[in-house]
């Protein structure tokens, strides 16, 4: 390793990699010690959703069907107490090019990279993002690279990402595959530095601002076919970009009134950048490894100023387990015909679990899929964790433990939505609000009005949290 | 250096390995686990000279950059699959439908 490549070396060149590979200038926007203008730094790019959909109608993306779930509600009726049991839409978003709802988020980036002439485009992205990056490119005629975390030090790779790999370079993209480890931003700024690509991060405007036409589609068709507002949304949460991009568009469509409920699966114990615990996780993303970290502080990223802030919008926040999730898989193919996932219908495990609150006239939309396949399966994950000396047993879901045990329901009414507590959350975001902000510099009115909406609450309420902190405005 | 041993042609897609940070020189926020193994790099293009296995080559990737690595395999496959189907799964479906036809019996 030559000192200009060391690890130091490269992080130091952090913030002029990013702007030129992105172009935006992040600094315009601040408006206080932490505070920025979120709307405007969104508006600024000039993308609504009249413009986004536009712009992925020519690549074919979007425009995926609605579907209701009759025989996965009426087994939610089944052991529901009578009256209950709300229906389940799904939203199909394997229909997309690529197979998942992630090419609305490269449609805007790569639509930008071109119209902005740069050479080509770059990710950091083990997960359906990169095949959705690398087929906007393909349409677009730009070269593509996308950068994983694909295998151990063992040499063994996540089959889903594995699939992933294969996907990518399907749409002719380079696929830079790298052991586990937090490095992966490092590889990616050397990438972005020796290319001159754009850098289609997940996190910035124009990949939240593509997600917001999946939210206005939902409402519309879910008014088509019911009359009506869903109830409830909800959203497989990982990075929060589809948290964010999807709220935005339910609002901007009308239907302030209904709930926002992001769903994970809890990988609680499991350290995301551990060599030895990489395989022993059987979903890559949608889990909470990714979700509660980037709630309580989103501006962990590779941008200045993250676009998915999740806690902005989230009026319920739950989890489920692996083995849950692959219990839904299961009964999603065989009671509805549809082979999804599985890493995708996290939502839909969590759904079915609130369906069984909630009264048989509500309506609970379920607002992706994804393309199932080689690697990207249960059984394929199963396996491995089998191999690795994971237990994979059937009964009560609770008994599980991530990474030694996964529990398989024995029967539907075990599949629960376990609440993580907002307000807990609240609390984190307000302390690492605090942790990064410079030394010596003192909040201002405009930072306590922006923590107000980053945490929904009130300036009050992030006056009083400050105040339990010992901090002084 | 031409040697005996060179029979993989200029031209064949081939995926190389390269060491990108050896355990010392791993990011500070790495776990002590990661910390203990070198990052690695695998990447796949198409061998710019003739080489032998675990030779050090240049490739050219799809995106047309010149890469280099330890020569680690030639044309290689897609062998990530699904396996046996899992004994856990299997009676889900079963069950579903049970459950459904002894809701009608029930009404």
């Amino acid at each position: 390793m030559t000192a200009a490549l060391s690890y130091q070396a490269i992080m130091a060149q952090r913030a002029g990699i990013v702007r030129d590979s992105i172009g935006l200038d992040y600094a315009r926007y601040a408006t206080g010690a932490l505070a920025f203008d979120y709307e405007r730094l969104l508006a600024d790019t000039g993308y609504d959703i009249e413009t986004a959909r536009a712009v992925q109608t020519r690549t074919g993306v979007g425009a995926t069907p609605l579907i209701e779930l009759h025989n996965i509600t009426a087994l939610a009726r089944a052991v529901s107490r009578p009256g209950k049991g709300a229906r389940i839409f799904l939203k199909d978003e394997a229909k997309n090019p690529s197979g998942s709802f992630k090419d609305r988020r490269a449609s805007l980036s790569v639509h930008e990279a071109r119209r902005r002439g740069y050479p080509g485009v770059a990710a950091a992205t083990s997960g359906n993002y990169g095949a959705a990056v690398a087929s906007q490119a393909a349409k677009a005629g730009l070269p593509c690279i996308i950068v994983q975390e694909a295998f151990d030090s063992r040499g063994v790779a996540q089959p889903e990402i594995a699939e992933k790999t294969r996907a990518c370079e399907a749409y002719g993209a380079e696929v830079i595959r790298l052991s586990v480890g937090p490095e992966l931003f490092y590889v990616f700024l050397r990438v972005l530095k020796d290319s001159g690509y754009f850098n289609a991060s997940l996190y910035t405007p124009y990949s939240i601002l593509g997600i917001e036409t999946l939210g206005d589609e939902l409402v519309r068709q879910t008014q088509a076919l019911t009359g009506r507002f869903p109830d409830a949304v909800v959203v497989t949460h990982a990075g929060g970009g589809n948290v964010t991009g999807t709220a935005r568009g339910l609002r901007q469509a009308g239907a302030s009134g209904t709930a926002i409920i992001a769903a994970s699966v809890d990988l609680t114990g499991l350290h995301m950048a551990s060599d030895r615990d990489f395989n022993r996780k059987s979903f890559t993303t949608g889990h909470t490894g990714f979700s509660l970290p980037f709630t309580t502080w989103p501006d962990r990223v590779d941008v200045p100023r993250n676009a998915a802030r999740p806690l902005r919008y989230l009026d319920r926040f739950v989890t489920v387990t692996q083995g849950e999730v692959f219990y839904i898989t299961q009964l999603l193919a065989e009671l509805e015909g549809l082979e999804r996932g599985p890493a995708g219908n996290t939502s839909l495990a969590a759904a079915f679990a609130l369906a069984r609150e909630l009264d048989e006239d509500r309506l609970l939309v379920v607002q992706e899929t994804e393309y199932t396949g080689a690697g990207k399966h249960p059984i394929a994950q199963l396996k491995l964790a089998k191999q690795l000396g994971v237990e994979v047993t059937r009964g009560d879901p609770r008994r599980q433990r991530p990474g030694e045990r996964i529990v398989i329901p024995e029967h539907p009414a075990q599949l629960a939505a376990v609440d993580v507590d907002l307000d807990r959350l609240r609390r984190s975001y307000l302390r690492n609000a605090l942790a990064a902000l410079p030394a010596g510099t003192e909040l201002t009115a405009a930072d306590l009005v922006f923590l107000a909406e980053e945490t929904r609450t009130s300036q009050a309420y992030v006056q009083e949290r400050l105040d339990e902190m010992g901090r002084k405005t | 250096m031409a040697t005996a041993t060179e029979h993989i042609p200029a031209g064949t897609w081939v995926e190389i390995h390269a060491i990108v940070l050896p355990p010392g020189e791993r990011a500070p926020q790495t776990p002590p686990d990661t910390q203990q193994v070198p990052l690695e790099m695998r990447a796949k293009g198409l061998l710019i000279e003739p080489a032998a296995l675990d030779d050090d080559v240049e490739i050219a990737t799809p995106s047309g950059r010149r890469l280099r690595g330890r020569l680690a395999a030639v044309n290689p496959g897609y062998d990530h699959g699904f396996g046996p189907p899992v004994p856990e799964l299997l009676p889900i479906g079963r069950e579903a439908r049970a459950l459904l036809r002894g809701r009608g019996q029930r009404r």
